[in-house]
């Protein structure tokens, strides 16, 4: 068996900052069967264990070496309705590939990009129907239309529950489409796997803010026997700190709205701007922080740079990512914490840092950063804050009898019920900002108990 | 795909249109205002409700950028891409208040309308300033009169009404009757000093603000409003908002952020800058 895994061929580093396609070009067919075959099928296998869905892991990638793909694109999507999706952007690392087996003497087995390569061939090459199942004579409202929603809707629908989903935004997807950039996650790609869910038959509304257009309340008398709100983490954390108020901060929900939303990479054409200057810092060491600062780079920006409070083994995002910032020539300032922002007219003009070691282990099992009182400044055009997001808040506060926690985040139970009966809650409003692929967790959960509460 | 049903030119810089949306009309209120996107190239612009008819909702529009001066190009039958709402919150209105002033300045007017009207409807008495730079872009005097006990007029070049600016007439306004409240819209400027000239006679001002915006949901963080040290978002936490302690000079600055960007896309599409 090859010790290394099988590469997916990537654009060059070059040329790749100039644009916004895909970094990484996927499989070809042979290259998928070949990494397949470094698949040993265990018996018990841990990969399923590891993933927050538990895809039959094993299952694909036997159809895969077999050549069987439309086979392995069955098996993923009875448990995963996005695997284009979830193959580029879930952290392997520490899910799948991280338990499995292969990997503890040589590379694991690349199970994100066998996965990719399903879903890949199959917006290609299989085309979905309408579900053909007895019709169980009852609908549910989804609230949102990112990756809980979605993986909540595919569960419904294949069991003939009507869904509808509402969307706040004028496109679906959630996240998937307002904050990963398309060099990671094609829009399009999007877009099709969303349209297999079109074609099973769910219903999407855009622009339509439930806790606004329309309440609960009036969802439940339209005759929807539950609703699922899957409204995510859409608001951005604020650092606090002096001088965060002036032009040229952006938060980067609004930086990666701009570009992956609104198609300002392409302004004049698409009317909604972006300005980012030459130096951008971006604060904060997630994923959300590396598509921010490989977006910047890409608009032209030529200094770049992540403050982090913590050292790079403690970078919070994916591997492949801090890999694919460092190749574009982002540069790591790590252990420093944001303390001020020099502004000149409310422009922002330098940011200041407070010198970090790291100390003795804290709650989250990481050594804490503690301050030196040694600063260093940073001149700047513009800083994108990219230090994470709180639940939305607007359905709780159209619906006071919801219960969240002091987070914000709603409350559910073992069910994923909420305080307020029928109404269920999952992915992000719940666990704060997670993954993806926790939220599809989450929204097929709660499908299958509604199915359970009200008849399958 | 939202129609428009209406639209009537108050004068050579203002619409007046009714935009077919069902449920945002039916879940409206004054405070409330939506987002529109003209197509699918298009920016995410926001409007104060002005009122609703129908399935229709009514918004009064000045052509200022790029979008606004699009969409006084569009007739009635044409289709809005997008149109969400409502947003932000309804105002609180007192109804223990005896008498409550509005400031209007130009378009300002238009926001102010439906603020007034819930006053005068729980039986407030309601009284107006209302400015504008002449008296051809002088909008809703006939709205306000129907609810207004005094209409103070001026006009910058002297019009209509007193020459000068609402600021110019506002203390001898503030001699001849006691508010309770009053509600300012219009520039920030203006809102600026107005507001400044009122919180120093005691008296309780709110205004209304239209900053920025993306997504209008709380999600971007572009319209935050400083307030003492309290940062706020505009469209979920307004967009009404006491005005003392707000930070002006720090919204003008954002506000103007892409003046450039503006002036490229209406060069580009033959929009004069005036």
């Amino acid at each position: 068996m090859m010790k290394n895994r099988v590469k997916m061929e990537e654009l060059d580093e070059q040329t790749r900052v100039t644009h916004f396609l895909e970094v990484a070009c996927g499989y070809q067919e042979d290259e998928a069967v070949f990494e397949a075959s470094r698949c040993l099928d265990c018996k018990n296998p841990r990969c399923v264990d590891a993933c927050p869905v538990e895809i039959d892991i094993p299952g694909f990638i036997k159809a895969i070496k077999e050549r069987d793909f439309a086979h392995a694109y069955r098996v993923i999507t009875e448990d995963n309705i996005l695997p284009s999706i979830c193959g580029r952007v879930c952290p392997q690392e520490s899910q799948c590939e991280g338990a499995c087996i292969v990997g503890i003497k040589n590379e694991a087995v690349s199970i994100g990009a066998l996965e990719r390569f399903v879903g890949d061939y199959a917006c290609e090459h299989i085309k979905t129907k309408k579900v053909d199942v007895k019709k169980l004579g009852y609908k549910v409202a989804l609230v949102g239309s990112g990756p809980a929603s979605l993986a909540c809707a595919a569960v419904l629908i294949d069991h003939g529950v009507d869904v509808d989903v509402f969307e706040a935004l004028h496109d679906y997807g959630g996240v998937l489409m307002y904050g990963i950039p398309s060099f990671r996650l094609p829009k399009d790609i999007v877009k099709e796997e969303i349209q297999v869910l079109k074609d099973k038959g769910v219903m999407f509304h855009k622009n339509v803010l439930v806790g606004k257009s329309i309440t609960l309340d009036e969802l439940k008398e339209e005759g929807y026997k539950a609703i699922f709100l899957g409204t995510g983490a859409g608001l951005p954390s604020a650092l606090g700190i002096p001088g965060e108020h002036a032009s040229g901060i952006y938060y980067a929900n609004e930086f990666l709205t701009r570009v992956n939303l609104m198609g300002s990479n392409n302004f004049p054409s698409f009317k909604t701007p972006v300005k980012i200057g030459q130096k951008v810092a971006v604060i904060g060491g997630g994923n959300v922080a590396m598509d921010a600062a490989r977006t910047a780079r890409r608009l032209g920006a030529s200094e770049v740079f992540i403050l982090y409070r913590r050292d790079m083994d403690s970078l919070p995002a994916r591997k492949e990512e801090v890999h694919h910032a460092i190749e574009e020539g982002i540069d790591f300032r790590l252990l420093e914490s944001p303390v001020m922002f020099e502004e000149e007219h409310y422009q922002v003009k330098s940011v200041k840092t407070e010198v970090m070691k790291l100390g003795d282990l804290d709650q989250s099992g990481r050594r804490r950063p503690v301050g030196t009182k040694e600063y260093r400044v940073h001149q700047v055009d513009s800083v994108i804050v990219a230090i994470g997001q709180s639940p939305n808040p607007i359905v709780k506060r159209a619906t006071p009898e919801l219960q969240t926690d002091k987070w914000g985040r709603i409350v559910t139970n073992d069910q994923g019920e909420t305080s307020i009966k029928d109404v269920y809650a999952g992915g992000d409003i719940v666990l704060g900002a997670a993954t993806v692929i926790l939220a599809m967790g989450a929204g097929k959960k709660a499908a299958f108990e509604m199915l359970k509460k009200f008849g399958h | 795909m939202y129609k428009i049903l209406e639209k009537i030119a108050l004068n050579k810089d203002i619409d007046y249109l009714v935009v077919e949306a069902p449920l945002v009309a039916s879940h409206a209120k004054a405070g409330h205002f939506i987002l529109f996107r003209i197509d699918e190239m298009g920016e995410r612009i926001p409007l104060t409700i002005v009122g609703t008819k129908g399935d229709g909702v009514e918004l009064i529009v000045q052509k200022v950028g790029y979008t606004t001066c699009k969409l006084g190009e569009m007739k009635v039958g044409d289709f809005l891409e997008d149109f969400v709402g409502p947003l932000g919150n309804q105002i609180e209105i007192h109804p223990e208040y005896k008498r409550v002033l509005g400031i209007a300045g130009g378009v300002g007017a238009a926001p102010l309308l439906p603020q007034l009207r819930s006053y005068h409807e729980v039986g407030v008495k309601v009284d107006l300033v209302i400015g504008a730079k002449n008296k051809e872009l002088m909008i809703l005097l006939d709205e306000f009169r129907e609810i207004c006990d005094h209409v103070y007029i001026t006009t910058d070049d002297g019009s209509l009404g007193e020459k000068g600016f609402v600021s110019d007439i506002l203390d001898d306004v503030l001699d001849k009757e006691d508010y309770d409240h009053a509600i300012v819209i219009g520039p920030l400027i203006m809102m600026k000093h107005v507001s400044k000239m009122l919180l120093d006679q005691g008296i309780d001002t709110a205004v209304s603000l239209n900053p920025i915006m993306i997504d209008g949901t709380g999600m971007c963080g572009n319209c935050r409003v400083l307030i003492g040290d309290q940062t706020y978002f505009a469209c979920i936490d307004g967009p009404d908002f006491p005005a003392k302690g707000i930070d002006f000079d720090l919204l003008m600055a954002r506000q103007g952020y892409y003046d450039e960007e503006e002036h490229t896309c209406k060069i580009g599409r033959g929009y004069d800058e005036k």
